[in-house]
This record gives C-alpha cells, structure tokens and sequence, in this order.
C-alpha cells in the first residue's frame, strides 16, 4: 500500500446488481438493482435479517454466487489497479476471476471451522494461499505466514503454525481465517457476518482485530451482518437490505439518528427496545417475596470421556459445578454465559433429559402437593412434572416434528396424556395457536410451511396445551431475526401475565435478558459467577467477568461506542487465547 | 447461504400472504409422502426404471399367460435354434411374422445349421391357443399372449437351448423366481434388520456392541464359502419348492446386516433430535416414541434401503444357482438358465443362451437406479 488510509478514493463500484435464482416454482430474485461503493480505508456495513440478499450480494463481487443462483444485471467494478476491471464480465472459473479473489479481494466466512481444512496444518493452508497468489519459494511463504499471524495477533505464531484446526479455538480460527484473506494486502475484504459464531468477548476482539488492520493497511471492508450494534460500532456507511433491495443508505450516523424509511426504523425499533427492560414486565414484576416454585441446589455434572474396550479414559469434564438457585412464582430467571459455561446442561437436568451427577432439584406444585424431589420421581409422577414444567427449544426447525401437521404437534402432549380428543382436542388447539398469535385455520399445515417466527410459536403452544407452572426457554429466541425475536419475547411476556407462567430463559444474549427477565445468573465454566437484579446485572455488575461480558456487547448507537472502550477481563482473554493447548 | 433462495414467507411479509397466495397452499399441507413424490419425481431416471420394475413384476405375475411356451415344452427338431426375427410387414399388408428353418446337415462338422428360409412364413397371433397351464395354480387355459397360430410350427424369439426350449418362455418363467426370491428374501432381511437394527440403535449401550459386533463377524466371512456351506445343508431330496424357501432364507440370513446398519444408523441420529425430545416430554412412552415419531421419519429411507438390496439378492440367488448349489432344474430362474451358457463350446454356437444375463443385467441397474433416486428423495426436507 503506497497511499495513505486517508485517501477515501472508491475501490469498487456496484451498479444495478440482481442476480436470479431459477428454481422449480419460478425465479426468486434474491438480489434486485443494488448499488453501492466501497471507499479505501473505510467500512460499508450491508445490514439485513435473513433472506435479505445481503450474503448474495457480497458473494457476487467475486463471482462466487451458488448455483443455480446467475448475475443477470449490473456491473461490479474494481477500480484499483492501472485498468478497472470489470468483474462481472469475468467468468466464475476463469483464471482472471481467480486472480483476483483472495489476490485483491480477500473474504472472511461466518463459520471459520467449516472454511479451514482439518487435513492440513494451519501454516500449509495460509502458505498455500500466499504461494497461489505471490509465486514464491515454500520457505518465504512460510516467513510470510508468521507475520500475518503475528499481525493478527495469535501469540507465539513459530509454535503453533504447524497444528491444525481443531486444535484452535473458534475466535483463533477466525483470526487465522482473516490472516488468510489478508495474505496477499488485498484492496477489499469482505467479512460475511464474521463473529456470528463467535462468543460476545471473541466477537469483540475479532471486531477489534478487522478495524486495526484496516487503520495498519488501508483496505475497504465490506462487512456483512444481522446485528445493528455491529454496524454502529465499526460501520462508517450502512446500506439496509431487505428482499434483495438496498432500501436505505448512507452515512452511520443518519442511519441511526434520522432513519428515512420504515423499514430502517423498524429494525432499529427492534434493536433498541431490547436495550432495555420490557415494559410489559414493569407492570408484572414480581418481588421474590413471593412463594419458591423451583429450587437447585448444589447441581453438578461430570462427563466422563471415553472409557470402551480399547479407549484410555480421559479425565472427567466438569460441564456444571455446584450451581443453586431459587425459581420464585411469576418470576423469570434468566441464565446467561458464554459457549461451553454450561446453562445448557442445567436447564437439561432441570428437565431431567440428563441425569444430574449430584445435586438436588425440588418443584413446588400449586396443587398442594407439596414439595416434590425431582431427581427421585417415580414415571408416573415424571411424567406429571413434566406437564407442569416446559421446554421451549432453541431451534424451531429441529423442535417440530416435519411429518406432522401443527394440529397433531400441538395436539400431541393432550393425546398422549389422554386429555382429550376428536373435536374438543381440536377446539383446544385452536385456542391454543390463537393465544400464541396464529390463526386456527394453519393446524392443517406442515411446519415447513411457517418461518422461523411463526414456527417458535407453534413450538410455545404446544409447551402451553399441559397448562404448565414454569417455562424453560432454552436459547428460544437467539436462532429468530430481532424484530421477530422481540414480538416473541413480548408473547411470551403476555402470556405470563395471563396464564401466571415462571420462566428460566437460558441465552448468550445480554439484551434478551435484559429485557425479559426479572434476575439474571451469570455462569462461566460450569460455575455461577454472579447472581442479582437484571437491571444491575446489566448496568452495574461486580464481578470483573460479567463486566467484561456487559461491556463487550455492541451498543446500537455510532455516538456511545461501548465495545471499543470495554473493559477486558484478562484471564478470560488469556483463558481465549491458551484454548488451544499453547503454552 | 441458500437464505436467499428459501421460498418461505418472509418473517415481515405479512403473515397471511400465504393463505392468499393459491400457488402455495399445496406446498403448506402437503405431507412428507406427497414431498417425498414430488422430489421423486424430478429424478428421471428413478421414475424411468420404476416403470420398467413394475414391468417386469407385472411379467413375472402373468407369466404363463405372456410366454409363447411351458418352460418345459421341448422340440427336439429345433436344438440350438437362432433367434428368429419378427416381421410385421409381408410386402403388401400387415400380418406379424416370423421366418421359418431349413435345418440342413453340414457333412464336415456333423452339425445341424439352421437356414432361415424366406420363403417359410409362420403367421403369429395375439392370444392364440398354445400349451395348457393352470394361471396362479387356480383355472386352466391354453390362451398365450403372442404365439403361432399353428403350435405345431416354430417360434423362436430369442432362440432355444440344448433341448429345443424356447428361451423366451424360459427367461419369462425364470423373471417370477428370481425376482421374488429378491422380494421375499428382502422381507425377511428387513424384519430383521429392522429388529436388530433397532434393538441396537435405539437401546445403545451393551446391546448394540454385542449386536454390531455380530455384524462385523458376518461381515468378515467370505460370502461365496458361507452359502456354499449351507446350500450343502440342504437335503438334495428336497422338492424344488423348499429348496427355493430355503435358499431364500440363506440368502437373508447374510444379507440383514447393511439394512440393520442403516436403521442402526437413523435411530442413533434421530434419539438426539429435538423433536423426539419435545415428544418425550410431551410424555410419550417409549413404544409411542418409536412408532410416531421415530419410524415415520425414516421409513422412506428403508424403502430406498430395501430397494437397493434387491439387487444383492437376485444377483446372490443367480451366482449360487450358476454354481449349481443354489436351484436346481427343473426349477427356472435366470442363474439357472445360465448354468446352460457354463461352457465355452455351447456359448460359441449358441450366444443367445447368454440372454438371461442380459436380464439380470437390466433388472438389478434399474434397481439400482431406483433405489438411488428413492434415496435422494428420501428426506424432502433436507433443502
């Protein structure tokens, strides 16, 4: 790079790109008439929910778009260079095309597992994109990949270049991922939804890492993401797709502070309202003075690895280590906590879907029934528990059975417990869809005829046809778009007031919880590292790990960067890096 | 990716645009088995070679109605005939012909030679009066679909072997064995893969060690060794029809191991998938489980296992049979036509004994082709 980053010149110019999908019920145009520039030295956030054409876009700069998806518009043009190129001349396996991807435009994916070979070391794999690219001798291509890992910060590059993969955690991965794309200094790199994988304080990191490296070598980046805290933390311009049209762009600030179109406000509506607490829960709340419904104490679980015929026995995994808490009525609990800190696994063992090591659970029937010890119930007196505690899972497509009509999934839980059937079964699921937002003529249909949303709540109310006490949602809303995610959240809000409902809502998402739950309990490796107030939890945590958690989350206002000033929980990130066994 | 190309109502469309749009009500109450035809359906070739399968079962049931001849029937005038040609045109009208044989001796080699004498027309017919069989063992007829209409004159299609039998009604008889012994053969490996499979994927644990372990040991014996050595079991006196039930079941007693693998298999993946999770908490017990929840689910991809294992069977039964320790004369089923073709001399003067091959070859590729397109249709919502 010979010029200064602040030299603003655009480097490539999209004009009036569509590109078609030809499928068997008609073309679907997944990407109509956009246009953008990408400038050097700076950061065009394309900003969409899933659907939007926004992968598809940033996939046919590089001629990379899927079959049997085709450019059937437009021009692409790359600017930088002696001649402009114009790229969608260029065929997709043409030598030309090749040259460029990876040569001048470098691409980041979303999951750095799946776009990294576990056949070949992590050094091979970059050196091989450099010699591709730079026609060098093995030895200074190798040179070569030290530097770029040392540029994007992996510690101790000479000791670990010769691992693989695996033997990298997620956030490494991605770090060598983008060393990757950064081998030959290309003029733009694409990053689709680069941290989306990724861990909130990985996330920030990596974040951190694409902004510095773009200061050091002036690229444009294109950055591809569902998350408007993102785009205000790292964006300076924003286009806003949905169903394949930019419908609003321009500068970071007037995006967020005078969006024009509705669609641009609604997102970001979305966005904010889950900044802070619900108001539908300020008119509920509930002390905790009110009767223990639910109560852990001292939960633990061990996986113990291996152990066959012919396998050494590893030592044992402690996935959850002495964690209690309180469920009181009317209450929602929320469990936060990174991948791998094992909230998950308690809501599992709460439900008994996996047996805990130690540890006690005890439920609290309004019926009078007394306390019951949940680990030792009989199958009768499960299978009872089990219609007064719920689970809503995370994924509404794996969570509905595919071969079932909504009528026979939401009926299911009231056949099987005999409840009713014939006509009544069907007036009650009616009821059921139209409490959770459907409309009764869908029992009918097959889940693949809804979208996620509308598939969550399907799954709600077949959670609600046992008329249960309490509510596990498990991560129930992290797989839905925001503006969905907050409608659901709202139901499930509703719902509790009318149906006097306690829920543990387990998620990685700091927001969810802020906004829906009345306490939050932090976990971090199996253990409980803070429990309070969700407000407090959110704003004023004690614990340095929870701040380092707050603070890492994309605040959604380009005036008030929180990420970039965050406070950085040094064992954590140490604990990060040394994931791969690096010493 | 492929979020773009989904065809399901955008989460901010309107939540009704679908009801209202008549192009996508199909799609939204159309069950797994109609989703399960409509991606069939795009595999041309799986839809092609299940036409001709439903043919050739269709051949096999009606035999004795669409062979020419009894498989029996001999001619000791037309040892070795050729295949004669059809003609359906004499030079001024329509009339379904064959050419008759001027059987001459040729001095030097003391064989027959067959010369098709232009001259000689035999008139065929449809549904001429032939031989007499009893249809399905139940009423009699002498009614065949294509023959002379003279049954004293000769009509030999694909040729006739050492006996002057007619390998066309030979090959027809030989289809209705061969092929049930792959369907009947294939029911008894289903029900105990099935079984078996089951039992190992859904208990886990112990169970399914000792059952998998099992199915390598089979796995491991040389196939050709384990038949010959319980075909030798079977008593030569047998009457054919035994030894067919038990070749059947020597058959699928070796060959339950793939299928009890797959179901294996799909157990393992689906008793970690969410919805049978959902459906235990819902409170199903475990017999409801499997048979609501978890069958259905990969019922389609034992129709494309099963369908694929056909093919092992009849090609098993054809090996054993050319082998001569499977059936045996005067059962007909293509191996043991092809017993006849064992030797190079007859097979230089006659190549149309090699037909039934030419059979086998056909059936177990179309098989093959429709298994793998039931396979692909298998699981609808895997895209």
């Amino acid at each position: 790079m010979t010029e200064t980053s602040n030299d603003n010149s655009t480097v490539l110019s999209v004009t009036g790109l569509s590109v078609d999908f030809p499928l068997q019920r008609g073309v679907v145009h997944a990407v109509r008439n956009v246009s953008f520039d990408l400038k050097r030295g700076r950061t065009l956030a394309l900003v969409g929910e899933s659907g939007s054409g926004k992968s598809v876009s940033a996939r046919s700069l590089i001629q990379l778009v899927e079959s049997p998806g085709r450019i059937v518009a437009g021009e692409v043009r790359l600017l930088t260079g002696d001649t402009p190129v114009e790229i969608t001349r260029l065929g997709p396996k043409s030598p030309l095309i090749r040259a460029i991807r990876g040569r001048r435009i470098g691409l980041i994916f979303q999951e750095p597992m799946s776009a990294l070979s576990p056949l070949h070391t992590i050094g091979d794999q970059i050196d091989e994109a450099i010699q591709l690219h730079l026609h060098v001798e093995k030895a200074e291509a190798r040179k070569r990949t030290i530097e770029l890992m040392r540029q994007v910060e992996i510690p101790a590059p000479e000791q670990i270049v010769d691992r693989y993969s695996f033997e990298y955690s997620g956030g490494m991965r991605q770090r060598v991922c983008i060393a990757m794309a950064l081998a030959c200094d290309p003029e733009i790199l694409i990053a689709d939804e680069p941290t989306t994988a990724l861990d909130v304080t990985t996330q920030a990191e990596i974040l951190d890492l694409i902004k510095r490296l773009q200061q050091q070598l002036g690229m444009a980046v294109l950055l591809i993401t569902h998350d408007m805290g993102i785009v205000a933390e790292v964006a300076e311009e924003v286009a806003v797709m949905c169903q394949g049209e930019i419908v609003e762009s321009g500068n970071v600030d007037n995006i967020f502070h005078a969006p024009q179109h509705p669609y641009t406000q609604r997102l970001l509506g979305a966005t904010l309202k889950l900044e802070q607490a619900s108001e539908l829960r300020l008119d509920t709340a509930t002390g905790s003075g009110s009767k223990l419904i639910l109560s852990v104490r001292n939960l633990c679980k061990h996986f113990e690895q291996g152990g066959g015929w012919f396998r050494k026995k590893t030592p044992v995994v402690k996935a959850v280590e002495d964690v209690s808490f309180d469920l009181h009525r009317g209450e929602n609990l929320g469990i936060v906590g990174e991948s791998g800190s094992g909230k998950t696994t308690v809501g599992r063992m709460i439900m008994r879907i996996l047996e805990p090591t130690s540890g006690a659970v005890r439920y609290t029937g309004d019926d009078g029934a007394g306390d019951s010890d949940v680990l030792k119930l009989t199958k009768s007196e499960l299978k009872r528990y089990h219609a007064a505690v719920r689970l809503v899972f995370q994924d509404p497509f794996a969570s509905l059975n595919p071969r079932m009509t909504v009528k026979q999934i939401v009926g299911d839980p009231l056949m099987i417990n005999k409840i009713s059937r014939g006509r009544p079964l069907q007036e009650r699921v009616a009821e059921l869809l139209e409490m959770v937002g459907l409309s009764a003529d869908m029992m009918d249909r097959y889940p693949h005829a809804f979208a996620g949303g509308q598939r969550q709540r399907v799954g709600i109310a077949r959670a609600l046809a046992l008329e249960p006490r309490v509510i596990i949602a498990d991560e129930a809303t992290s797989a839905l778009d925001v503006s969905v995610r907050s409608q659901i959240l709202d139901l499930l809000l509703d719902l509790q007031k009318r149906l006097d409902l306690s829920f543990i809502f387990i998620a990685h998402d700091i927001s969810v919880v802020r906004y829906f739950c009345d306490r939050v309990l932090v976990m971090r490796q199996g253990r409980v590292v803070e429990v309070g107030d969700a407000e407090t939890i959110c704003t004023a945590p004690a614990e340095p790990y929870t701040q380092a958690l707050i603070s890492a989350v994309p605040n959604p206002d380009p005036r008030n960067k929180r990420m970039l000033h965050r406070t950085r929980f040094n064992s954590v990130l140490a604990g990060k890096a040394s994931a791969a066994p690096i010493n | 990716m492929g979020q773009a190309t989904t065809t399901a109502p955008h989460p901010h469309a309107s939540p009704d645009k679908s009801v209202t749009d008549g192009r996508l009500q199909g799609l939204e109450r159309a069950g797994a088995w109609r989703l399960f035809w409509w991606k069939f359906k795009k595999h041309r070739l799986a839809v092609g070679s299940g036409i001709l399968i439903i043919l050739i079962y269709l051949i096999s049931m009606f035999a004795e109605f669409l062979a020419p001849y009894a498989p029996g029937d001999y001619g000791a005038r037309y040892t070795y005939a050729p295949p004669q040609g059809l003609h359906i045109w004499d030079g001024e009208n329509f009339s379904l012909h064959v050419l008759g044989y001027d059987v001459e001796f040729n001095p030097e080699s003391y064989e027959r030679e067959f010369i098709v004498d232009p001259e000689q027309k035999v008139p065929l017919g449809f549904f001429v009066k032939g031989s007499p069989y009893k249809m399905w063992g139940l009423f009699a007829s002498d009614i065949h679909f294509l023959g002379p209409l003279d049954p004293s004159q000769p009509m030999y299609l694909l040729g006739a072997d050492r006996l002057g039998r007619d390998m066309l009604s030979r090959i027809i008889y030989g289809t209705r064995v061969s092929m049930t012994v792959g369907l009947v053969g294939v029911s008894l490996s289903l029900f105990l893969g099935v079984l078996l499979g089951g039992i190992s994927g859904y208990f886990g644990g112990h169970i399914d060690n000792a059952i998998q372990r099992l199915i390598e040991f089979l796995l491991a014996i040389p196939t050709i060794p384990l038949w010959m050595g319980l075909a030798a079991a079977i008593p030569p006196t047998l009457p054919p029809l035994q030894v067919y039930f038990m070749i059947t079941i020597i058959l699928s007693l070796v060959g339950w191991t793939g299928l009890a693998r797959v179901v294996r298999g799909r157990f393992l993946a689906m008793r970690n998938e969410d919805f049978v999770t959902a459906a235990r908490l819902d409170g199903a017990g475990e017999v409801g489980l499997i048979l609501r929840h978890m069958l259905p689910s990969f019922s389609s991809h034992i129709i494309a296992a099963v369908t694929l294992a056909i093919p092992v069977m009849i090609l098993s039964e054809t090996a054993l049979s050319f082998l001569g320790i499977g059936l045996r004369p005067p059962v007909v089923s293509w191996g043991v036509l092809l017993q006849e073709a064992q030797n190079i001399r007859s097979v230089a003067t006659a190549p149309w004994l090699l037909t039934p091959g030419l059979a086998v070859v056909i059936t177990v590729l179309a098989l093959n082709f429709l298994g793998d397109g039931l396979r692909d249709a298998a699981d609808p919502y895997a895209d």
